[in-house]
């Protein structure tokens, strides 16, 4: 009976807790865009549409445990459908949202049929493939696509009742996509169908055994996470204006990739800190050096991983663990300790650079995830 | 209920499987014994569709189980567990156990995203079932653990709840208790037991701890290199020439 209240109590503190965050959080994105300069709004805008790709990748990668590095297509896909429903056939930016996640819904659908038989290495290869073959075919579809020149298409404009500035009302369009967006993958992942997904990936024999079609699950997450990015795509296209082959080549792909691994593979709101990093790590870097961006990245990155090997989603429960071995009281925890839901600039604590080599018991929740990404999935010795 | 017969497996120039032919009745626990290598796991693979037989045929209450997708033989209510842990180990507990109703679920991936009404009452039920299942099976605490970590004898148990979610009619266990101490044999078997009669459970045990089989089982099988060598009641089976040869030698 007493297990039963102190979990009812938890229960209720996790709850109002959550609520709590989500309303801080809603109140915090809707001050943001009244108390920064336009142009941090826009780079704002930017992290929230990366998110939405992310998201889609995380699907696939650190849910599904296959692996992709074709992403950046899916984005083209998405960003290009609507580009070229704007520019031809002039539909209203609306209109381009449903088709450009229909159109890489299906696209993702197609390629999950090959990745039913090929993981690891080699699916990797073949998702590359299509990341680099789609900026020259799109340089010679000219007349639909406008060849290597791009298209230029009209920005959101906000309407006349708004009131708002053309960055203010972007940022909002976005965040309310985002929001949808994110929410429909959490709903996924919280469902039977995102268990089985996950079932998939720890141990393929036996979710089968258990009654998970593979071939469903597998496809369809494939094709889940190809939306996510054309959505994401679309996004683009509405926030920037401007498509042209040279903004999605592979090296787009890569950096989805890498922004999901260090923002935090298998968690809900890694994708919102490597969304973050992807975007603002290159233009903070920009101002040291012309040639600072790629050189910055890549260390941040060997930084990151180093220091936090489950991403930065999984650096509080790390930091935790750390601190907890160090004081044995936990009394003295949990000031030292940042939020779980902290946002992207939280700083590890110092116990976190004292002790990169310091491995985490075996209790600690983060050494399960730390799992290579596209390694076969462990099954069963038959 | 089940009737394997004269399934024959073939690995290259092995045969793993040569003409093993039984039935198992319905209510009855039947125990499948043999030296390493003798064929069982390879037979309960067979019986999961993890591997095609190249001859015979095996029915399920007078269903051709082969002619089955995989994925479709848990919702015919049958169940297995493996024999070095089958689990899923960044998975909770729980959710260990929940995969295990995956084919009592309806929910869709549409309905899954937009989290519609019906999906709620899913999985609010599913997760009821699955901490039902975990209190009578002790795991109760350790619940919302990730499956890895927890010492091997908790794993097992959760190993028979997440089969158990599958509300099977024949459950196939495979080396239920290597790898276990001495006392949580026992415990183990209490536990088979119990289950087994309010579950109303068919059983298959393949396992080398002949207390643990000669106690529980109505029937055994022993198999070596891949053949029937006998099958009759545990007594009998513990007399039979041939099953104490394959096991021991034979005095020269």
């Amino acid at each position: 009976m007493r297990t039963i209240v102190t979990t009812l109590g938890t229960d209720r503190v996790r709850r109002l807790r959550a609520t709590l965050t989500v309303l801080l959080a809603a109140a915090a994105a809707g001050y943001v865009p009244f108390y920064f300069a336009p142009f941090q709004v826009f780079q704002l805008t930017m992290v929230l549409l990366y998110a939405v790709a992310l998201s889609g990748l995380n699907l696939l990668v650190g849910f599904g445990g296959q692996i992709s590095l074709g992403h950046g297509a899916f984005f083209a896909a998405g960003a290009y459908t609507a580009a070229v429903m704007l520019d031809r056939h002039d539909t209203g930016h609306l209109a381009t949202l449903p088709v450009a996640a229909a159109g890489c819904f299906l696209l993702g659908l197609g390629f999950g049929v090959p990745a039913l038989r090929l993981r690891g290495l080699y699916l990797a290869l073949v998702t590359l493939s299509f990341a680099v073959f789609l900026p020259p075919l799109l340089k010679r579809l000219e007349p639909l696509t406008g060849g290597s020149m791009g298209l230029t298409v009209e920005k959101l404009q906000p309407p006349a009742w708004s009131g708002l500035a053309e960055d203010q009302w972007t940022y909002f369009v976005v965040l309310v996509v985002t929001t949808v967006a994110l929410l429909l993958a959490r709903n996924l992942l919280r469902s039977r169908v995102g268990r089985a997904l996950l079932a998939l990936r720890d141990n393929e024999s036996a979710a089968e055994v258990m009654g998970v079609r593979l071939s469903l699950h597998k496809t369809l997450a494939f094709a889940w996470s190809a939306m996510f990015a054309g959505v994401a795509g679309c996004l683009y296209t509405w926030v920037i204006g401007f498509v042209s082959p040279d903004s999605f080549s592979f090296v787009l792909s890569v950096t989805l990739l890498a922004g999901l691994v260090v923002g935090g593979l298998a968690s809900l709101y890694g994708p919102l800190l490597g969304a973050a990093f992807v975007m603002y790590v290159p233009s903070v870097s920009q101002d040291l050096d012309e040639a600072a961006p790629g050189v910055v990245f890549g260390l941040l990155i060997i930084a990151v991983m180093y220091v936090a090997p489950t991403g930065l989603a999984g650096l509080p429960g790390r930091v935790r663990g750390l601190v907890a071995r160090r004081l044995p009281r936990p009394a003295a925890a949990p000031d030292r300790t940042p939020e779980t839901g902290s946002p992207p600039d939280a700083r590890p604590e110092p116990q976190a650079g004292d002790g990169p080599f310091a491995t985490p018991g075996p209790a600690d929740p983060a050494v399960v995830d730390a799992e290579p990404v596209g390694a076969p999935p462990r099954t069963e010795k038959e | 209920m089940l009737a394997v017969d004269g399934i024959t497996v073939r690995f290259g120039g092995i045969t793993a499987l040569d003409g093993v032919a039984f039935t198992v009745e319905p209510g009855t626990a039947v125990g499948l014994i043999g030296p390493n290598g003798a064929g069982k796991t390879t037979l309960f693979n067979c019986l999961t569709r993890r591997c095609a037989p190249d001859g015979g045929t095996v029915r399920f209450e007078g269903e051709d189980l082969l002619a089955l997708p995989p994925h479709a033989v848990a919702e015919r209510g049958i169940a297995r567990t493996f024999q070095n842990l089958g689990l899923f180990p960044r998975l909770t507990v729980r959710e260990n156990v929940m995969v295990g109703a995956h084919s009592r679920g309806r929910t869709g991936h549409l309905a899954a995203a937009l989290r519609l009404p019906r999906v709620r009452r899913e999985e609010r039920e599913l997760r009821d079932q699955a901490d039902d299942l975990l209190r009578r099976l002790g795991l109760a605490d350790v619940a919302d653990q990730p499956a890895s970590g927890l010492p091997f004898g908790t794993l097992k148990r959760v190993e028979l709840a997440r089969a158990l979610a599958v509300r099977p009619r024949l459950l196939l266990l495979d080396e239920p208790v290597n790898g276990l101490s001495h006392g949580e044999v026992g415990q183990f078997a209490d536990l088979v037991r119990s289950v087994r009669q309010d579950f109303d459970l068919t059983l298959v045990v393949v396992e080398h701890h002949m207390g643990f089989v000669m106690g529980l089982c109505d029937k055994v099988v022993c198999l070596d290199f891949g053949r029937k060598i006998a099958e009759g009641a545990p007594e009998e089976i513990q007399r039979d020439p041939a099953v104490v040869e394959a096991y021991l030698g034979v005095a020269v």
